[in-house]
C-alpha cells in the first residue's frame, strides 16, 4: 500500500510520523511505504511570525530542516505536486515525475492573499511570511505615532491573530514609550470582537481598559492610502494599517480544480474528500468551518494517522474527527489564555495568567517535538 | 436562478456561522444564492444585520429540527 502525502507542514508531518510508527511492520517488510512531497527543504514554525513582526523571535528560530523532522522510513523529496489526475491514482510532480499512490494525503496548506483587496497589499503590513513579518518589525521600528488600525480579512489563518497581535502592538508601544502617541483603532468582519463570543466578552473590556477604539461588522473592500474603507460602507483612517489578510488555499489545489478558492472539499467526520474514498484532506487546506491553525491540523493528523493505519491493517476506519481544535491566546502584558473546543463542544477561555503566557512561549520551542510526533 | 450554495456551519463556533457566510458570500457569483445552516443562537440576529447592511438579500429564513435555514442572494 503506498501513502502519498503531499505538504510538508505542520499537518503533514505529524501525519507522515505517525504513520510510520503505526506502519513500523508494514515498511520495514515493504509491504507499505510513505512518501512526502513538499515545496521546500525548511520547515517553518509559522506561529513565531507573529512574535518575528513584534521583535520577540529571530527568523533564525522559525526553521528546521524539514528531513529531520521526519522518521526516517519516510521517502521525502523537495518536488511539488503540478497535477492531480485523482481518477487514475497519480500525481505529477514540479520535476516531471508521475507517482501513483494507493492513498493520498493533501496537507498543501493556505496562504495570505492581500491581492484579493484592491490597494492592501501596497498599504499595509502584514505578518504572514516570513518577508512580510521582518518588513512589518522594520516599520513599527521607524514607527513614532499616529493612527494604527487593524484590518482582518475572512477567511483568515489563526483566528486568535487580530486580538494578538493588537495586544502585542500594545505591549510593543508602551515598551518604546510611545504608547501616549498612537491611537489604536481595531476592526472585525462580525458582529462582536472576536468570533468566539467568550473571547470577545473578555477582549472587548480589555480594549476599552487599554483606550482601543474598535468597530465591528467591518470587511475590508478597498484601501487607498491613508484609508480604508469597508463593505458596510464605513472607512477607517491610518498611519499605520495591520492587516491579518484574507487567506486562499494553494493555487495547485485551485489550478487542478479541486476546490474552490483552493480549499477542497471535505468531510468533516472522516476527512476524506467528497466523492473520493481514497482521498484525504486535513489542516488550512479542507473547505471545513472550523479555524484554520495548527492545532486543528495536528488534530486532524492524529485522527487520520488512526484511521489510514486501520485500513492499511484493517481495510477499515476506527474513528472520526471530534472537530477538536485548542488555541492559544497571547493576551499582551505578559500573559495567555486559550479556547479549547470540538463540534459539539463549546470554547469556555478563562483568565490570562502570567503562567499560560510561559507555556505558550515554552511550546514555541517544544513544537518541535510536537511535528516528530513525541508530544 | 444561479446554483445554491450549501454553507453547513452547524456545531461549529470558530469562526462561526456569519464568518463562514461571508467567507463564501466572498467566493460567490453575484446572482448566487447561498443557504447557510447554523445551530448558533445569534445567528438568527446577526445574519440579518450583516446581510441588510452589506445591501444582500435575505431570501429565505426557516427552523427545521432546531437548526436554522437562512437562504441569503448576493446582490452585488
Amino acid at each position: 500500500m503506498h501513502i502519498l502525502v503531499v505538504g510538508g507542514g505542520m499537518g503533514g508531518t505529524i501525519l507522515a510520523n505517525n504513520l510510520a510508527r503505526r506502519l513500523s511492520g508494514e515498511l520495514e517488510q515493504g509491504s507499505s511505504k510513505i512518501t512526502m512531497l513538499s515545496a521546500s527543504d525548511k520547515h517553518m514554525y509559522q506561529p513565531g511570525l507573529l512574535y518575528v513582526a513584534v521583535g520577540k523571535m529571530s527568523t533564525s528560530e522559525l526553521y528546521r530542516d524539514q528531513k529531520s523532522l521526519l522518521e526516517s522510513s519516510i521517502d521525502f523529496h523537495v518536488d511539488p505536486v503540478e497535477k492531480f489526475d485523482l481518477d487514475n491514482n497519480s500525481v505529477t510532480t514540479k520535476s516531471g515525475k508521475k507517482i501513483s499512490y494507493d492513498i493520498l494525503c493533501i496537507a498543501t496548506g493556505s496562504r495570505g492573499h492581500a491581492e484579493g483587496i484592491p490597494g492592501l497589499a501596497e498599504n499595509s503590513c502584514q505578518f504572514y511570511t516570513e518577508a512580510d513579518a521582518v518588513a512589518m518589525y522594520k516599520k513599527l521600528s521607524k514607527f513614532e505615532g499616529g493612527k494604527v488600525v487593524v484590518a482582518t480579512g475572512v477567511p483568515h489563518k489563526c483566528p486568535m491573530s487580530p486580538l494578538e497581535i493588537t495586544f502585542f502592538l500594545i505591549d510593543y508601544f508602551k515598551k518604546r514609550g510611545i504608547w501616549d502617541k498612537v491611537d489604536l483603532h481595531y476592526t472585525y468582519p462580525i458582529g462582536r470582537v472576536h468570533s468566539l463570543a467568550p473571547v470577545a466578552e473578555w477582549a472587548a473590556p480589555e480594549f476599552d481598559k487599554e483606550g482601543v477604539t474598535y468597530e465591528t461588522l467591518f470587511n475590508m473592500k478597498e484601501v487607498v492610502p491613508g484609508k480604508v474603507i469597508s463593505e458596510e460602507d464605513s472607512s477607517a483612517e491610518f498611519d499605520l494599517l495591520v492587516t491579518v489578510p484574507p487567506h486562499k488555499g494553494m493555487q495547485v489545489i485551485e489550478d487542478n480544480e479541486l476546490g474552490k478558492g483552493g480549499f477542497i472539499p471535505t468531510d468533516k467526520k472522516k476527512l476524506n474528500m467528497e466523492g473520493r474514498d481514497n482521498v484525504f484532506v486535513l489542516g488550512d487546506t479542507t473547505n471545513l468551518p472550523i479555524s484554520k491553525a495548527g492545532s486543528t491540523a495536528h488534530f486532524e493528523a492524529e485522527a487520520l494517522g488512526e484511521n489510514i493505519a486501520a485500513i492499511v491493517q484493517m481495510g477499515e476506519p476506527v474513528r472520526d474527527y471530534d472537530g477538536k481544535v485548542f488555541c492559544f491566546i497571547e493576551a499582551g502584558d505578559g500573559k495567555a489564555t486559550y479556547a479549547m473546543f470540538d463540534y459539539n463542544n463549546p470554547p469556555n477561555p478563562q483568565a490570562p495568567t502570567s503562567g499560560l503566557h510561559w507555556f505558550k512561549t515554552a511550546y514555541n520551542r517544544m513544537y518541535w517535538a510536537s511535528a516528530r510526533g513525541i508530544i | 436562478m444561479s446554483d445554491r450554495i450549501l454553507v453547513d456551519a452547524k456545531n461549529t463556533f470558530c469562526p462561526g456561522p456569519l464568518m463562514e457566510l461571508i467567507s463564501n458570500m466572498k467566493m460567490a457569483e453575484v446572482g448566487d444564492e447561498l443557504e447557510l445552516l447554523s445551530t448558533d443562537e445569534g445567528s438568527a440576529a446577526d445574519i440579518p444585520e450583516w446581510v441588510n447592511k452589506v445591501g444582500h438579500e435575505i431570501v429565505d429564513s426557516f427552523t427545521e429540527e432546531e437548526v436554522l435555514h437562512i437562504v441569503v442572494k448576493k446582490i452585488k
